[in-house]
Formats: structure tokens, sequence, C-alpha cells
């Protein structure tokens, strides 16, 4: 089981940097057909995973200079509100509203990749 | 930066919020592109956007273990793991060519939203699962 996580956080950090969008777009489909979580769960762990990923990012980018707090905060602070509205909502999602609203926004993002 | 770029990168904050507590991204697919809106260099907003992602995956996370949905041990593993293979995205990235790869990256995407739509038949009709 370790070695699967392990897997899906190496498959996410070299995802990430390379095509430049965040690991969640693979932990979370990895932690559902991998790892066999409930999407709930897996949409729950991705974000645990991508808080201690996002923290040590800021800092190394940080100690370098280029992170711009008072951005950070302008589009932060909303952000905030809206994660607690986020999660509130997917409470109310079944697990197989869930997964086909996930795999239509995985759809977005690919086909504005390719485009 | 004009009149309308901070109410702009408001609403765009918000929408990555909500969109990171449905399905468990970080909210840099907006942050990133509203950064760069707001007038910052690529790396300035690659930076800024990593730390906005914090407070809101935290949040996220959070009100997640309240739930119940948080696999802490998974989550660390994943997440430490990933931070060394963010170290080896940058020596693959230098390699390649950017449209390729980007290109590449999009048709996996569809495939994997394909699979996701597929297993989407499996999944219980309610939540939470009272099977």
């Amino acid at each position: 089981m370790v070695a699967r996580l392990a897997l899906i956080g190496l498959v996410a950090g070299v995802f990430s940097t390379v095509f430049g969008v965040g690991g969640g777009i693979v932990v979370v489909p990895l932690l559902i057909s991998f790892v066999g979580l409930p999407t709930h769960a897996a949409a729950a762990t991705s974000l645990g995973a991508i808080l201690v990923t996002a923290t040590a990012g800021a800092l190394l980018y940080a100690f370098r200079g280029d992170v711009r707090v008072g951005y950070a905060l302008l589009i932060g602070i909303p952000a905030v509100a809206g994660a607690l509205v986020g999660t509130q909502l997917q409470q109310r999602l079944s697990g197989r509203a869930l997964t086909l609203a996930f795999s239509a926004f995985v759809a977005v993002i690919g086909v504005r990749l390719i485009l | 930066m004009s009149g309308w770029a901070i109410p702009a990168a408001i609403c765009l904050g918000l929408v990555a919020g909500v969109l990171s507590g449905v399905f468990g991204v970080g909210g840099g697919i907006l942050f990133v592109p509203t950064l760069l809106l707001l007038g910052l260099g690529q790396v300035e907003a690659a930076a800024t956007s990593l730390l906005a992602v914090v407070p809101t995956a935290a949040t996220g996370a959070l009100r997640q273990r309240a739930y119940g949905n948080l696999r802490h041990r998974a989550a660390l593993v994943i997440g430490a793991v990933s931070v060394v293979g963010a170290e080896l995205g940058v020596q693959i990235a230098t390699r390649l060519d950017e449209d390729v790869i980007r290109r590449a990256f999009g048709v996996l995407l569809v495939v994997v939203a394909a699979r996701l739509a597929l297993s989407a038949r499996r999944e219980p009709r309610r939540y939470p699962d009272v099977s």
C-alpha cells in the first residue's frame, strides 16, 4: 500500500512541474483507480497531500524571494471562503455524481492542454 | 493593472476555492492565470499560487477531516514523495519539448476522464454510502 501511495506521490510531483497543473488532477483519479478509495475520500486525501507539497514549494520559493504575499492573500482569502462552500457542496453529492463531475472537469483541462 | 483586475481576481479566487473543495485540487489551475492577469511574471505567479494553495487546501482538508474522509497517512506519504517528484520533474522538463509533453498530457487526461466516467457506474447513488 505504501509503495502505491509513494508511486502516486512521485507521479504527481513530476506531472505538476512538467505540465504546470497541480498534483490534485493526477492524485484523485489514481487514488480512486489504483488504491480503491471512494471519490469523496480520494478528494479529501488529495487536499491533505497538496497541503504538504504546496507548503514545501511555497517555502522554497519564498527563500528565493519570488512569493508576493499581498497577491497570495488577495486570491487566497476568497479561495478559503470558496473551499468552505465547495467541501459543503461536495457532501451533498453522491459518489456517482461526484465522479462524473470530476470526469468532466478533467476532460475540460485535458482538452485545454491539447489545444 | 486596470480597475476591474482586483474584483476579477477576488471572484476567480472564490471560484478556485469552490473547485478545490469539490474536486480535491489545489486551485492553482485558476490561481496562476489570475496572477498573470494581475501582472505577475511566470515564476512569481507559480510561487505566489503555491502560497495561496496552502490555506485553501488546509481549509478543505480540515473540513474533510471532520467528515471522516481524510486518510492522514496516505496524504502524508503522497505529499512528501511528491516533493521529490517535483525535483525529478524539473530535470525532465528541461530536456523535453514543452508543446509535445503538454499535448501528450492533455490526451492522457481525456483518457483518464473517460475511464472515470465509466467507473462512475459502479459508484453508490447515495452519499454517505449506507450499503
